[in-house]
């Protein structure tokens, strides 16, 4: 085994490029685990830890570009207002120490369906920013991003650089289920995030299919009774039949299997369930903002 | 690869270690420093947990290539740690520290191993002592390095703080009863000036 340091992204790249099997590592907290089991021996570890610019992040007009090494701890900490989602999202991340280490590029880069950060960057918005050598920069939009268990977009010469999160413009909710509150991969997660200046809402569910995923049937569902109730003017209470009728179709755009973690029905329903609060926690909040802005009682 | 990082407050250099090796391993294996401990290699259990650049993280996560040239506190320095930093409030100056001979030799000396008395401990280490907070010990290790920095972080702290900040580390005896209150001591003493 060989372990590569680059000094920079570019030595980055061409260290990648050069060696198109070299694993990167940033926080380890995957790739140490696979090299500590013995499950893989890599031929080079890139090391990305010295490459200062992966741990910065920048809060655009309407997006956030974070670095793809930003420790969970720091989004919690600095990008609550700005990425709810990924911050509700990155504080069930497994413990403080992992926190401390793990990025978002790390979950990416896994493209493990399990990952946390995965609901929230599919309710959010976001487009991954991975570059090449030879290629330069591409952006690739999240719903493209996710190729498999464990699979993703990425060309062997390219490395996650950042991915750019859309800023909420409205409420975000996450939920996750597991056997505990710390050290939990998740039995299955779910992402909600409303997007009033569209008038649309954006799910993401995590665990519960071969990739993370969106329940776009569910999304339609939802954006046309909103749309059709006037429930984004009027700010009404979400009628229990549609905010039902959305459970029932974000249970059904699962595809879960059964593991050590939890049957596939049980999945199925505990996305159900998931959807449906976050539905009425996130709704909740945007009629309280309403009532607010308004002045109204 | 030769690995040069600071432990301790002290430079050092560890020959011959392979690239997948973790820090876990260079501490315990190489550099002799047995007080951080090896149990779970997957992040779980915490009880690996030491300080790197003043972060706690699990060093069986952390490749040993990853560290070279940063700086590693381990629960062999603790002590001299926390002394540094309630006295001078760090070490600058690089002449504080604890000597790899003395980590690798540290034990609770004084005249009385059980209740502490004479040694020079953190006071994170004698809370754990007076509160009855060490079972089999094998967590212990960890846990003193996560509550000390927490303690650092957050002088006083709720109860549902200090749940969050050790809920990386797992007690196997199920001791967390009496962890919490050597915890709320420290902290106590922390802010009385104990």
């Amino acid at each position: 085994m060989d372990f590569l340091r680059p000094a920079s992204w570019e030595e980055a790249l061409a260290a990648k490029a050069a060696h198109p099997t070299a694993v990167p590592i940033a926080g380890g907290t995957d790739v140490m685990v696979e090299i500590n089991f013995d499950h893989r021996r890599p031929e080079y570890l890139l090391d990305l830890n010295r490459i200062g610019d992966l741990y910065e992040w920048e809060v655009g007009e309407d997006s956030v570009r974070l670095g793809a090494s930003v420790p969970y701890t720091r989004i919690m900490e600095n990008l609550r207002a700005e990425l709810p989602g990924l911050a509700l999202a990155s504080h069930t991340v497994a413990s403080p120490q992992i926190r401390n280490r793990g990025g978002v590029g790390g979950n990416l880069g896994t493209a493990s369906p399990a990952g946390d950060a995965h609901p929230a960057l599919l309710a959010s918005g976001a487009e991954v920013e991975v570059e090449s050598a030879e290629r330069g920069t591409r952006l690739i939009p999240i719903d493209e991003f996710y190729k498999g268990v464990k699979r993703n977009a990425l060309q062997p010469d390219e490395l996650i650089r950042a991915v750019h999160v859309k800023k909420a413009d409205g409420p975000q909710q996450f939920s996750k289920v597991g056997t505990r509150n710390a050290m939990v991969i998740a039995v299955c997660a779910f992402g909600l995030a409303l997007h009033p200046e569209t008038r649309t809402v954006r799910t993401g569910i995590g665990s519960a299919a071969p990739t993370p995923v969106r329940a776009k049937a569910a999304e339609e569902f939802l954006n046309a009774a909103l749309e059709e109730g006037g429930f984004w003017d009027n700010g009404k209470i979400i009628t229990p039949s549609v905010a039902k009728q959305f459970a029932d179709l974000c249970s059904a755009a699962c595809n879960p299997i059964d593991d050590v973690r939890g049957t596939a029905s049980y999945r199925r329903h505990a996305v159900g369930v998931m959807a449906r609060r976050t539905l009425t926690w996130t709704w909740e909040s945007y009629r309280g903002a309403r009532r607010t802005t308004e002045g109204a009682a | 690869m030769r690995v040069n990082f600071t432990v301790n407050g002290r430079p050092q250099e560890a020959d011959d270690v392979w690239e997948g090796e973790s820090l876990l391993y260079v501490l315990r294996e190489r550099l002799g420093l047995p007080g951080s401990k090896n149990a779970c290699e997957q992040g779980e259990c915490g009880s690996c947990t030491v300080r790197l650049d003043g972060v706690p993280v699990c060093s069986c996560l952390v490749a040993a290539g990853q560290v070279e040239g940063r700086e590693v506190v381990t629960v062999e320095g603790l002590a001299d740690y926390a002394k540094q930093r309630a006295e001078h409030g760090g070490c600058a100056s690089g002449a504080c520290g604890t000597s790899l001979q003395d980590a690798q030799q540290w034990a609770a000396k004084g005249q009385d191993s059980q209740t502490g008395e004479g040694t020079e401990l953190s006071p994170i280490q004698q809370a754990f002592i007076d509160a009855g907070a060490v079972q089999c010990g094998f967590c212990t290790p960890g846990l003193l390095v996560a509550a000390d920095e927490m303690l650092e972080r957050n002088p006083n702290p709720t109860d549902a703080d200090i749940r969050e900040a050790l809920s990386g580390n797992l007690c196997r005896c199920t001791g967390y009863e009496k962890i919490m209150d050597a915890v709320r001591l420290a902290a106590a003493r922390q802010s009385e000036g104990v």
